[in-house]
Parts: C-alpha cells; sequence; structure tokens
C-alpha cells in the first residue's frame, strides 16, 4: 500500500497560541484513518491546516507532492477534499446545482454525468429532492448532500470533519456506512469524530489527539480494547 | 398634473430607472461576489459614454491610454506578488491576461479607428476599451485587500472613485458630450410619444438582465458565481477560487455599466464626473434589494428612475435630495425586515 498523504511535526497557530502542536500521522491508499479526541482537542484545526484554510509549520506530502505552499484550489485540484463540520453548502441552489459545483475541479467534465449518477444511486433521497433548495433539507440530508458533493470531486484523500454532528442515531448510522463502503470506491478518508465507537468501528488506524497533540496512536481495533481510551471516550468503565 | 405629462413622466422614469438597473445589477453582481461595493461604477458608465463620444468625433479616447496605464501597473503588481509567494511559473499566465489582452484591446481599437468604422462597430470598441478598466483596478486595489472588512473595501472604493474622476478630468479634458441617438424611430402608444431611444434602453436592459440569468441559471461559471456569492469557504473548498470569480463579476459588471453609458449618452450630457449620481441612484436601487437580490435591485432601480422623473418635475433643484431621501426609509425597512444570516452572525 503507498503512502497517500502525510503530515510531519505540523504546527498550527492562532495568534500565538499553538493550537496543534508538532502532529505527524499518516493515511495509505484505501485506508481509512480517524482522530479522535475531546472537543476542543484541536482535530477541526488540523484538517483545516490539511486543506490550507490554516497556516502551518511542518510538512505536509500529497500522494507524493508538498503542498504546504499550495492554495486551497490547487489542492483540490489535486483530489484532497474536506468536507467540513459546517458541510458549507450553498444553501440558495438546489441540491443538483451543489452536486453539480463539486465537480468544478475536474479539467476532464466527460465523466461528470456519470459520477452524478453514481452519487444519486448512493444517495437515493438527494435524486428525489435534486430540485429542492439544499438550506431547506434535514441535517441528514445535509450530510449526504456534503458527502456527494465532495465525491463528485472524485477524491483520492477525503477529509470528513465530524461527520456525525447533531444527526440521529440512525443517520448516523447510515452515514457511517456510507464512509466504510467508499473504501471500495478506492477513495481514502481521513477522518475527524467525536462520536469514538463509530468511528474505531469504520477506521483501519486511528490516532488520539488530546489538546493539540497526538497522545496515542494504532490499529483502530486495538485502539477500541484499549482501557484507556474506553474509560475516556468509548463510554465504557 | 395630467395624465398625459404623468404618463410621459412615468416613462421617462422607467427608461432612466433601466440604465439604472443595469448599473445596480452590476453592483450587486460585484457586492456579492467580492464584498466591494464598487462605488466606480457609474465613473465606468460615464467613461464609456465619453469613449463613444470621443470614437464618434473620430478622435481615439483618452480610455486608451488609461487601460495602458491600469494594465502596466496590475502586470507589475501581479509579478512582485507571484515572485513573493514563489510561483513564477504562473508568470506567462499573468503576462497574458494582465499585459497582452489589455494592450491587444487597445491595439485592436487603434487599429479600428484608421478604417473610420460604423456607428455598430464603434460601439463594440467603446466597450471593448471600457471593460479591462474594472478587473485591472480590482487586481491593482482590491485583490490586496480582498480579507478586509467591508467598511475597509467601502473605504477604498470611495478613494478610487475619486481617483478615478481626476484621471477622467486627466484623459478625457473637462467638456460635457452627448452622442447621436442610437434610433431616430418614435412611436405614439396611449397618445404619449415614446422616443425609440427610451425602447431601445428598456429593451437593452430586459436583454442584459435576461443574459445574465441565462448566464447564472446554465453555466458551470455562472453557477460558480453564485456559489461564492453564497458561502466564499465552501466555494474554495469546490476549487473556484474567488479572485477568478470576482475578475468575471467585474468584467460582466463593466459591460452592463458600458451598456448603461452608451444608453444615457444621446438622452444626458455626460462629463468626465458624471458618474457618480448615476453609480450613486444605482446604488440606492440595489438597496432596496438587500445588496443581494438582483430582481429587488432591478426593480428598486426602476423606482429610483420613476422617482426622479416625478421629483424633478415637481422641483427640479430638489430631485436628487428627494431621491437620496429614500434611502432612510429604505434601510430602516431592510433593518427590520432582514434576517441575519448564520455566516453574518458567526462573524
Amino acid at each position: 500500500m503507498s503512502r497517500m498523504f502525510s503530515m510531519t511535526d505540523v504546527t498550527v497557530c492562532y495568534d500565538n497560541v499553538e493550537a496543534v502542536r508538532n502532529v505527524s500521522l499518516s493515511v495509505d491508499e484505501g485506508q481509512i484513518v480517524t482522530v479522535i479526541g475531546p472537543n476542543g482537542a484541536g482535530k477541526t484545526t488540523l484538517l483545516m491546516a490539511a486543506i490550507g484554510l490554516l497556516a502551518s509549520r511542518g510538512s505536509m506530502v500529497f500522494r507524493g507532492s508538498d503542498i504546504r505552499k499550495m492554495s486551497v484550489e490547487d489542492r483540490v485540484e489535486h483530489r484532497l477534499c474536506l468536507v467540513p463540520e459546517k458541510r458549507e453548502l450553498f444553501s440558495d441552489m438546489s441540491v443538483a446545482d451543489n452536486l453539480l459545483l463539486g465537480s468544478y475541479s475536474l479539467r476532464d467534465r466527460s465523466g461528470v454525468q456519470k459520477t452524478l449518477d453514481e452519487v444519486y444511486d448512493r444517495f437515493p433521497r438527494l435524486r428525489e429532492r435534486q430540485r429542492q433548495a439544499a438550506g431547506t433539507l434535514s441535517g441528514g440530508e445535509r450530510q449526504m448532500l456534503a458527502l456527494g458533493r465532495a465525491l463528485m470531486a472524485k477524491p483520492a484523500l477525503l477529509m470528513l470533519d465530524e461527520p456525525s454532528l447533531g444527526l440521529a442515531p440512525l443517520i448516523v448510522r447510515e452515514i457511517f456506512r456510507t464512509i466504510a463502503s467508499l473504501r471500495d470506491l478506492g477513495v481514502s478518508i481521513l477522518l475527524v469524530e467525536q462520536n469514538a465507537r463509530a468511528a474505531l468501528e469504520t477506521a483501519d488506524y486511528g490516532y488520539v489527539l488530546e489538546t493539540g497533540e497526538i497522545v496515542q496512536s494504532g490499529p483502530a481495533k486495538d485502539l477500541i480494547h484499549d482501557p484507556r481510551l474506553i474509560t475516556a471516550y468509548l463510554g465504557g468503565h | 398634473m395630467t395624465s398625459d405629462i404623468a404618463a410621459i413622466l412615468a416613462i421617462d422614469g422607467i427608461a432612466t430607472g433601466a440604465v439604472y438597473a443595469l448599473v445596480a445589477i452590476g453592483t450587486v453582481l460585484i457586492f456579492t461576489v467580492t464584498r466591494v461595493i464598487f462605488i466606480p461604477f457609474g465613473d465606468i458608465a460615464a467613461f464609456t459614454a465619453l469613449t463613444l463620444a470621443a470614437l464618434d468625433a473620430k478622435r481615439f479616447p483618452g480610455t486608451g491610454a488609461l487601460v495602458v496605464v491600469l494594465a502596466c501597473l496590475a502586470t507589475l503588481i501581479e509579478i512582485i506578488s507571484l515572485i513573493r509567494n514563489g510561483d513564477i511559473r504562473l508568470l506567462p499566465r499573468a503576462l497574458l491576461f494582465y499585459l497582452a489582452i489589455p494592450l491587444a484591446v487597445v491595439g485592436i481599437a487603434w487599429l479600428a479607428m484608421r478604417t473610420d468604422p460604423p456607428l455598430a462597430v464603434r460601439l463594440v470598441l467603446a466597450l471593448m476599451l471600457i471593460t479591462p478598466i474594472a478587473p485591472l483596478l480590482d487586481r491593482i486595489v482590491f485583490r490586496p485587500i480582498a480579507d478586509g472588512t467591508v467598511l475597509l473595501l467601502l473605504t477604498v472604493s470611495v478613494a478610487l472613485h475619486f481617483a478615478l474622476v481626476g484621471l477622467g478630468l486627466l484623459f478625457f479634458g473637462p467638456e460635457g458630450v452627448r452622442t447621436e441617438p442610437l434610433t431616430s424611430f418614435s412611436t405614439e402608444f396611449a397618445g404619449v410619444l415614446i422616443s425609440g431611444q427610451t425602447m431601445l434602453i428598456v429593451i437593452a436592459a430586459l436583454v442584459f438582465s435576461g443574459l445574465l440569468y441565462l448566464f447564472f441559471d446554465f453555466t458551470l461559471v455562472g453557477k460558480s458565481l453564485r456559489a461564492t456569492a453564497v458561502n466564499r469557504t465552501g466555494s474554495r473548498l469546490m476549487g473556484i477560487r474567488p479572485a477568478r470569480a470576482g475578475t468575471i463579476a467585474y468584467l460582466l459588471g463593466s459591460l452592463m455599466a458600458g451598456v448603461s453609458g452608451i444608453l444615457i449618452a444621446p438622452v444626458n450630457t455626460v462629463f468626465y464626473d458624471s458618474g457618480f449620481l448615476i453609480g450613486l441612484k444605482a446604488f440606492v436601487g440595489a438597496i432596496v434589494g438587500g445588496m443581494t437580490s438582483y430582481p429587488g435591485a432591478a426593480i428598486g432601480a426602476v423606482g429610483v428612475g420613476i422617482l426622479e422623473s416625478f421629483a424633478s418635475f415637481q422641483s427640479s433643484a430638489l430631485k436628487d435630495v428627494i431621491v437620496f431621501s429614500l434611502l432612510i426609509p429604505i434601510l430602516i425597512w431592510r433593518s427590520l425586515a432582514s434576517l441575519h444570516s448564520e455566516e453574518e452572525i458567526e462573524e
């Protein structure tokens, strides 16, 4: 398995406060990697730096290219995509237009319709609501649209920030099933989640981020049985 | 006031309002995509009228020199920015867009002038010469402060307007111009004489608004502009470059302002500094639409035109006072009626 993405000794500062300190992590091709941790640990900051919305120190390599100095738009063109915590949908625009804009970065437009059909097959609810404004969708549908829109860009690495946030348990299960199924498409995933159990059950490898630093890492199936993590994050005693 | 006079005033007001509507739509377009309230829009319209008048008089317009100066400045700034960011590979593209294309436009206009072109060609030349100005100003003035607050951008926009008025005096001189009517056709409707120029203004406003609607609804680039306006971060995450969207918005907006300048030139005498009032009245119209709605801006602008027409009949000296007084109740109504979006609350 070849290395898809790696960050080494990445530090991100807000003003003079280090929100993320010397973090190193990597994602291999076809792998689902999760970063779990409490609220305020720096998980979102880490993804914002990875996509280029926040400046950072350290090295970031994506598919063999140093991306640290690249703009957000260049990273997206290299097929590094982020579904942010706030979804950032185009609320006044229709579901279909949101999905179409997901493919904006693709130079080769010939496969766009096919990808759109695949997204609609994956999320039939979006097909039913394709003419509806994105702002009128329910929470679960909005998350599906955010995922579908990201898939339209044919990402090599998809970064997901709290995809289960604010969703009903049934929908959460559906979203995680979808995330797991993306592996079959050959999409690598970097998943940031507070719902540690669902994240570790879906992922191959996990990192634990606390107060801006990686404090633990390992195969997800080992972490899920780790006594410290069970006490801290997995609701066990 | 008799009903005949009211009808004449209404038609006159609709025609003036249609011109304001084109500028207002351009103002909304640029504001939503770039957050800049582009005050010099009226100046672009006035410069188009002055350019056309110079072309009519078989003189090469000062716009040519203005575009060359702006192109050189924009290129210089772009090169410095590329060197600073270590993006030298983008140099050929920068030279093409900021230097070669504007200079080619000026060159084509200069060559075309030697052949004594007919009116239709002169109209195209005037629009061609005027459209690069706003995108070049964007590169020189607004791009370096793109992340600034709306208030900062507005302040700079006002300063830019005054700079442009000075440049207008330098490049066009102090004389006012009035171009020949685009048509001598006229017709009578319900006992009221309607000039072809008036009809042309309304038709042009409808056609250009319609084309803009089609562009926004049926093209990927149009949708990307809307996306940038709705959600800047979201659009960046799709790979849509705000700077490029801004340039397209400025190009389209300039075209709208240019068309309105061409339409207004045979009806009003235009001076180098006439743009301010056109821009400001269009701005009042745009405010009616909350600076975000195109139909709202168009309706508001037509309303301003009609009010101005009736106000100038009642009291010519106070017509501008009456029009601008309209801003106060509109702003109160908008601040009471508007729901603050999530994004605004977060900011």
